[in-house]
């Protein structure tokens, strides 16, 4: 069987095809695209993707409605087994709303909405998503949020840290990120979250190539579900 | 009956939002004000069956996200 991703759509996703494209061009196979009413995912996924935008217009706080919606419960679950769940921007709002991963991403620290390509750096080289970089590499990806600062107690700053689940840090001033982190992945390596757009970077026409690495790295993973 | 959540955030968190609002207070002139901490407030309409047990568990599953924020809630006749 070929490689099955599934991307979510809540109301109010705006980055769901982008993501979608990406998947195909990169990935290949077959891409799903999913209701947040669902309450099933398709069956045998090795990859479901949490897209950008402002699902149910950041009613309450961001990613906080959607965390709550039906497919999540799925999502929950299928991350559980193993399956890769990649959050990006919104969907990392979601992810930390939803539980699978630790935090939160509040407003950013200049109150202003940050659209611009920044510049980061790979920390973890060795997870699914980020095993096609090299460790300490500099790379540019998109940014485009207002509530982008990521935000954890020290301790739990601490085992991210020790435990290598900091995946991407900003090698810049952004949005005044607790330790500049950019991408969050979970203790089993499986979920990552990242406010940055891999997705808007994976051709040249887009001005850079710098995602397409994770994509390629998730469809040839270290780890397969 | 009317159930009022009053969520904000924790002392340590640090609130752009709040000192924006602080900034802009002064901006108008006034003076005195040493900090400005934004929170949100809830007014829910519930019937009796509706326990503080319940309320407690509305407010930490959804209402406030408790990394960052602390609710306290008061029931007004």
């Amino acid at each position: 069987m070929g490689f099955r991703s599934a991307v979510i759509t809540f109301p109010g996703s705006n980055c769901d095809r982008d993501m979608a494209v990406a998947i195909e061009q990169v990935c290949g196979g077959e891409v799903h695209r999913v209701w947040h009413g669902d309450a099933t995912l398709p069956e045998g996924l090795d990859f479901i993707a949490l897209p950008g935008g402002f699902s149910y217009g950041d009613y309450l706080r961001s990613g906080a409605m959607a965390a709550r919606s039906p497919i999540m419960r799925a999502v929950v679950e299928a991350a559980g087994r193993g399956v890769k769940v990649l959050g990006v921007c919104n969907g990392f709002q979601v992810l930390t709303e939803s539980g699978l991963l630790p935090g939160v991403l509040m407003r950013n620290a200049g109150i202003r909405f940050v659209c611009r390509e920044v510049a980061l750096t790979v920390e973890n080289n060795t997870s699914a998503f980020t095993h096609r970089y090299f460790k300490g590499q500099k790379i540019t990806i998109p940014v485009a949020h207002h509530d982008g600062n990521y935000f954890a107690d020290d301790a739990t700053l601490d085992r991210l840290e020790g435990e290598g689940q900091v995946a991407f840090r900003y090698a810049e001033e952004v949005n005044g990120s607790a330790r500049n982190i950019a991408g969050v992945l979970s203790e089993k390596g499986n979920v990552l979250g990242m406010m940055p757009h891999p997705e808007r970077f994976i051709e040249a026409a887009h001005g850079g190539i710098d995602g397409r690495a994770l994509f390629e790295g998730v469809v040839k993973g270290l780890v397969r579900a | 009956m009317k159930v009022r959540v009053f969520v904000s955030l924790k002392n340590g968190v640090l609130d752009p939002q709040g000192r924006a609002i602080h900034h802009a207070i002064e901006g108008l002139g006034f003076s005195g004000v040493s900090d400005v901490r934004a929170g949100r407030m809830f007014e829910l309409e519930v019937d009796d069956s509706v326990t503080d047990a319940m309320i407690d568990e509305m407010a930490q599953k959804l209402l406030a996200n408790m990394v960052i924020e602390n609710y306290r809630f008061e029931r007004v006749a």
